[in-house]
């Protein structure tokens, strides 16, 4: 197993479950612990691993905001494409992604955990004034059936049934 | 009224895996490690074209051997991971799962009074289906000290002039055991000084964790005296969808195609579909299960060291067989003791023989999670018991 493979392993095994016992880990992966937690550091520093997050299912709580996606139209700038605008959308707090897309639009702005109000402000005072900005339009999220390969609110049942083997 | 009942299918033994697990489903919070099949749900891709085969209207039978394109894929499958060739057209066989095609290599085989040598501990049905077919079963006992692998000196011993049949049940269910090229090499030139036929029951083969599992029948001069099965329920967790086959000589498997005609038609035509697709785009699939396997199996080797139960360390399958011997119980003790104290169901190795008295079954075709919480139970099981 080289250096890049063992990355590999354990970037998919800690993807889904960033709390998973180390030495569980060793174990499973057969890798070293202490290689584990040198390369684990090494990947933050390289900025491979970006932080770990907690995978929450917001419709289960009794919180009452929502989620926008929001599909912009801008023009890109010569010599700086679609980065400037994009940096000057993404340095606001309140927003949780900003991915450059290909087809009708040309970024797409994610808000989450947001009341009504508060992205209406931002869309409206914040988004739309931007001078390279040609449109917006905000879409809201109904439900989520399925994030991060994960299929939220299905529990879990053993199916199988006694048999002779 | 007299009594109805054959006289040969009364000599068999109902499966002793069965009467545990009626009273362990009994059980409310048991947990159990004993189920034999996978945990993973059939990749969507493979139930999509099951499903889009139905929408089609592909409801009728098959031809009796399956769909040419299934078994078209199957001579592919096993040319690209065994190098065998093997003519879709009458060296396949399409079954409803490997166990069908065990009792139909034992039909079209045996002859009443051949003698079959089959090492134990193993699946339960090869014993019944000689049997059944008029066959005499002699057991040879695997040894924990060889790995539960097959030695050829084991095989010499069990050869007299009557026995026709071997079978060869690798990567091995219930101890995990695998055969590598080098003890099939062996075994091979025992099967040839005989004059021996094999049935290789090698259902497991995409579950095996150290080198890619090899056939007998890839072995030089073997393909012609080797029976191949294997199946869909283990490599692509399709168990529900009964599918398996057959793969050798045209003459066996014409005859084999005779008995499936009359007693089976032709297996599942929505399996056969499904199939088709994951032999086509279903590697990335096995090798991921596979690898999940791989962790559990690790995982669970190294719990047992740490609470000091002695396993050899199976390459194949999904289970592992542990050492209970030092207890002082025997294995079904040792099992509905531990059901009883700590709800924890695992399988005697008695199911699969006598050979398995002393050592249990553990099946890791479960969630890490689970496994954990079993495992605590185990430890906590063990702790209170004196060691002989």
């Amino acid at each position: 197993m080289d250096q890049n493979e063992k990355r590999m392993r354990i970037l998919k095994a800690i993807e889904h479950d960033a709390k998973v016992d180390l030495k569980e880990l060793s174990v499973r992966l057969d890798i070293p612990e202490t290689e584990i937690v040198n390369e684990m550091s090494l990947m933050e520093q390289e900025g491979l691993i970006c932080g770990y997050l907690t995978l929450i299912d917001w419709d289960r709580t009794d919180s009452q905001t929502v989620t926008a996606l929001i599909e912009v139209r801008c023009t890109p700038q010569r010599g700086q494409g679609f980065d400037t605008i994009a940096e000057r959308i993404y340095k606001y707090p309140e927003v949780n992604s900003v991915y450059l897309i290909s087809g009708g639009f040309d970024l797409l702005v994610t808000l989450e955990g947001k009341t009504l109000k508060e992205i209406s402000t931002f869309v409206r005072d914040k988004l739309s004034v931007q001078e390279s900005i040609l449109s917006c339009a905000t879409h809201f999220i109904l439900q989520k059936y399925k994030d991060h390969g994960t299929i939220l609110s299905r529990k879990f049942e053993d199916e199988r049934m006694p048999i002779t083997l | 009224m007299r009594d109805f009942i054959s006289d040969r299918v009364k000599t068999l033994q109902p499966s002793g895996i069965r009467r545990f697990f009626d009273i362990v489903s009994e059980m409310k919070d048991a947990i159990s490690l004993g189920v034999g099949e996978p945990d993973f749900d059939t990749p969507w891709h493979i139930r999509d074209e099951g499903i889009y085969s139905l929408e089609k209207g592909k409801t009728f039978y098959t031809s009796n051997s399956g769909l040419l394109e299934l078994r078209k894929e199957i001579a592919g499958y096993l040319d690209r991971k065994q190098g065998l060739q093997y003519d879709p057209r009458n060296e396949t066989l399409i079954t409803v799962g490997g166990s069908e095609a065990i009792d139909l290599a034992c039909r079209a085989i045996l002859n009443s009074g051949d003698e079959v040598i089959i090492p134990q501990p193993s699946y339960v049905s090869y014993e019944p289906c000689t049997i059944m077919a008029g066959g005499k079963s002699v057991i040879l006992s695997l040894k924990e000290e060889n790995e539960f692998r097959l030695q050829p000196e084991e095989l010499e011993e069990h050869i007299s002039e009557k026995t026709k049949l071997l079978i060869l049940p690798y990567p091995n269910n219930p101890t995990g055991a695998i055969m590598e090229r080098e003890d099939l090499l062996k075994v091979a030139e025992v099967v040839k000084k005989h004059d021996l036929f094999v049935l290789s029951d090698e259902i497991y083969s995409e579950l095996s964790y150290r080198e890619p599992h090899v056939s007998i029948a890839s072995l030089p001069g073997m393909k012609e005296r080797t029976i191949l099965i294997n199946g869909f329920s283990k490599a692509y967790a399709m168990t529900g969808w009964r599918l398996g086959y057959a793969c050798g000589p045209a003459e066996i498997i014409k005859q084999m195609t005779k008995l499936h005609q009359y007693c089976i038609m032709c297996a599942p035509t929505t399996s056969q579909y499904a199939a088709i697709e994951a032999l086509k785009h279903g590697d990335r699939d096995v090798e991921e299960m596979r690898s999940a396997y791989n962790e559990r199996r690790r995982f669970l080797m190294n719990e047992f060291e740490e609470m000091g139960l002695s396993c050899f360390e199976p390459y194949g399958a999904f289970y592992v067989f542990p050492r209970i011997k030092e207890f002082g119980m025997t294995s079904e003790d040792f099992c509905q003791t531990l059901l009883n104290e700590e709800k924890v169901a695992v399988v005697p190795g008695t199911a699969f023989g006598e050979s398995g008295e002393g050592f249990v079954r553990i099946s890791y075709a479960y969630s890490i999670k689970n496994l954990k919480t079993a495992l605590s139970r185990i430890k906590a099981f063990l702790k209170r018991r004196e060691r002989h």
